[in-house]
């Protein structure tokens, strides 16, 4: 199939359709209303099924039921809106239901703007609700990237019955570049006996009322939570070999870090970048290999917040090289140039 | 032997948890039958509430989902849509239904979601040790409302079956009480009717059911009874609030 131009929601939408999913539950808020517009075109032509939820709380308890049913189910939102979910993705973590939920970032906190931003960083990948449970958290840098995440991320959700996370951002979002979404994309199958289809006698619950039970069940978890980061763990390096300052950037940033980087070779400082992939399980060995390179001198972390995932870049570098930042936020973008002379200042 | 009366068998065999003489129990009872009379025993899934029915799903003898606090309506949307076929019921107290979730239970039936929704009103936060309800009683002492229920400081009860009953969609909704026996029929009638309206694809069908909590009021289960009929009914007049068959036979 040809590549075409499409916009980031509607490539995560037709994805996210092509990968076998039917039911979709959203509320409107900007930069990502472009995904439940399309899903409301599109899901009645497929068969499936479009439902504007009275609010965020109502839309992921609907993908609760909905994925509890053993449908491929997910619902979009930005910030303000996925922290309204928040209740909910802790209640799907902990009955084990498979869903994927969208959040194109925007500026926060509280309303905040509607520009760009990586400020939900820690919500994503700490927890975000109540409880011990991590999602798997997957950053795509690009439309391409988006599309072959989202029809991964119902895969992910399926084989280890959790919850997974698009995060993306306002820019991954609302521009366009070319790519191609295959249409003869086949779902993993994964056995779904445990869901509410009627006739039968299972339960979808997240409650254990005996607290060792509750303590087997966290530790169950764990294992899976395990077993996903030695699995699951994505990331990309560019131009890491020779490198003496290795970026760690994610999404849009890293883009942005790349011609950074391009910018800085041609004035002969070696740099590198290290971009995750999976926020969660945040790839902590390429950056542990990285630091422990005689030839490595810095990391600098650029992010669109005042400083997230540079806890995690850090606590895998462990304190052998030093790890600086570069942010913006508020929903401002940093620029190329910029990046290229805070980079020099780090390096002199 | 002949066999008079039998258990439902869309109850299951585990002991209730709900303190002597709670109507919960009764309210239960009506619902399981009411399921497996109508021969929805093997498509039925019901939600569980968060609050003293939290645990239903360890009664009803059918596949079962748990539903955080107030979103019942919303995860049941989520079931019915995948699966159009089944009957899906939610079974949610008045804290859950009437104060967290008034978006989802109003929503629901507004958009005509073809559930039903088995709505219990005892007036009080039975799990949490008895705070007040949105459905508390004017001037009723609660844990929370220790000189009575204040009207001028908290407002007055919601009567759910009244304000939903404004709404266009729903096809059946009618307000009874599990106080004596003559009542017990009645709610049973009630209840399989809601029940019939949803398997007859006719939409958003609502029973709420006047209860006790003979515990958080602080009665005898007896006394409790009486304190219902005396003091809630007045309040909550029992009766059919909407039935668009009817609205439809009479037009
Ligand atoms: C989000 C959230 N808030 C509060 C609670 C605590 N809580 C548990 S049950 C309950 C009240 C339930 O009362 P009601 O719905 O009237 O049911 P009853 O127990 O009387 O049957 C509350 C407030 C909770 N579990 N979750
Ligand atoms: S606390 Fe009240 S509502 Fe709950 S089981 Fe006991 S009597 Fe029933």
């Amino acid at each position: 199939m040809a590549k075409k131009l499409y916009k980031g929601n509607e490539a995560v939408a037709e994805a996210a359709i092509q990968a076998g999913c039917r039911y979709f539950f959203g509320y409107p808020i900007t930069p990502q209303n472009e995904i439940p517009e399309y899903m409301a075109r599109r899901m009645p032509k497929v068969g499936g099924t479009f439902l504007q939820a009275e609010s965020e709380v109502a839309a992921i308890n609907m993908v609760y039921g909905a994925g509890g049913s053993g449908a491929r189910v997910m619902t979009s939102s930005s910030s303000p809106g996925v922290s309204l979910k928040q209740e909910g993705i802790s209640y799907i973590a902990g009955a084990e239901v498979p869903c994927v939920i969208v959040n194109m970032v925007r500026g926060g906190p509280g309303l905040g703007s509607i520009q760009p931003a990586q400020s939900d960083y820690f919500q994503a990948t700490k927890g975000g609700g109540h409880g011990d449970y991590h999602l798997v958290v997957y950053a795509p840098g690009g439309i391409q990237e988006a599309v072959d995440l989202t029809m991964k991320a119902f895969d992910t959700a399926d084989l280890y019955r959790m919850p997974v996370m698009i995060l993306g951002d306002g820019m991954i979002g609302q521009m366009m570049e070319p790519a191609e979404i295959p249409e003869d994309y086949q779902p993993i199958v994964t056995d779904k006996s445990w869901a509410t289809t009627g006739g039968g006698r299972r339960v979808i619950n997240s409650l254990y009322i005996q607290p060792d039970e509750l303590e087997r069940v966290n530790l169950r978890l764990q294992k899976k939570y395990a077993l996903i980061k030695e699995k699951e763990t994505m990331y990309d390096e560019y131009l890491t070999e020779d490198a003496e300052l290795i970026f760690a950037a994610y999404g849009t940033t890293a883009r942005i870090c790349q011609s950074a980087i391009n910018m800085l070779r041609a004035d002969g400082v070696k740099a590198g970048l290290i971009r995750p992939i999976t926020l969660w399980p945040f790839p902590d060995a390429p950056f542990a290999a990285a630091a422990a390179r005689d030839g490595v001198k810095k990391f600098l972390t650029v992010e669109m917040s005042c400083g997230q995932m540079i806890e995690d870049v850090k606590l895998s570098v462990g304190g052998r090289k030093e790890v600086a930042f570069y942010g913006r936020t508020g929903g401002m973008i940093p620029m190329p140039r910029d990046v290229y002379h805070y980079a020099l200042s780090v390096m002199r | 032997m002949a066999v008079v009366f039998k258990k439902t068998s869309m109850l299951t065999d585990v002991p209730l948890h709900y303190c002597p003489g709670c109507t919960h129990g009764i309210i239960h009872r009506l619902v399981a039958e009411s399921i497996e009379e109508l021969g929805a025993a093997d498509k039925a899934i019901g939600v569980a509430p968060v609050g003293c029915a939290v645990f239903a799903y360890n009664y009803f003898n059918c596949d079962m989902q748990e539903a955080a606090h107030g979103r019942a309506p919303a995860v049941a949307t989520g079931i019915k849509r995948v699966n159009r076929d089944c009957v899906v019921f939610t079974y949610q107290g008045d804290g859950d239904l009437a104060s967290i979730g008034t978006a989802e239970i109003v929503h629901a039936a507004a958009r005509g979601e073809n559930i039903t929704v088995i709505f219990v009103n005892n007036g009080i936060y039975g799990m949490t040790g008895g705070q007040m309800a949105p459905t508390t009683l004017p001037g009723q002492v609660t844990t929370t409302s220790p000189y009575g229920r204040d009207t001028s400081h908290c407002g007055y009860p919601i009567g759910i079956s009244e304000l939903l009953s404004t709404l266009k969609a729903p096809s059946f909704i009618e307000r009874v009480s599990v106080h004596d026996v003559k009542n017990v029929v009645n709610a049973k009638r009630a209840i399989k009717e809601a029940f019939r309206r949803q398997i007859d694809g006719k939409g958003f069908s609502l029973v709420e059911v006047l209860s006790t909590c003979p515990t958080n009021w602080g009665m005898n289960p007896l006394d409790a009874l009486k304190w219902l009929e005396a003091n809630m009914i007045p309040y909550y007049p029992l009766g059919n609030y909407k039935d668009r068959d009817k609205e439809a036979a009479s037009k």
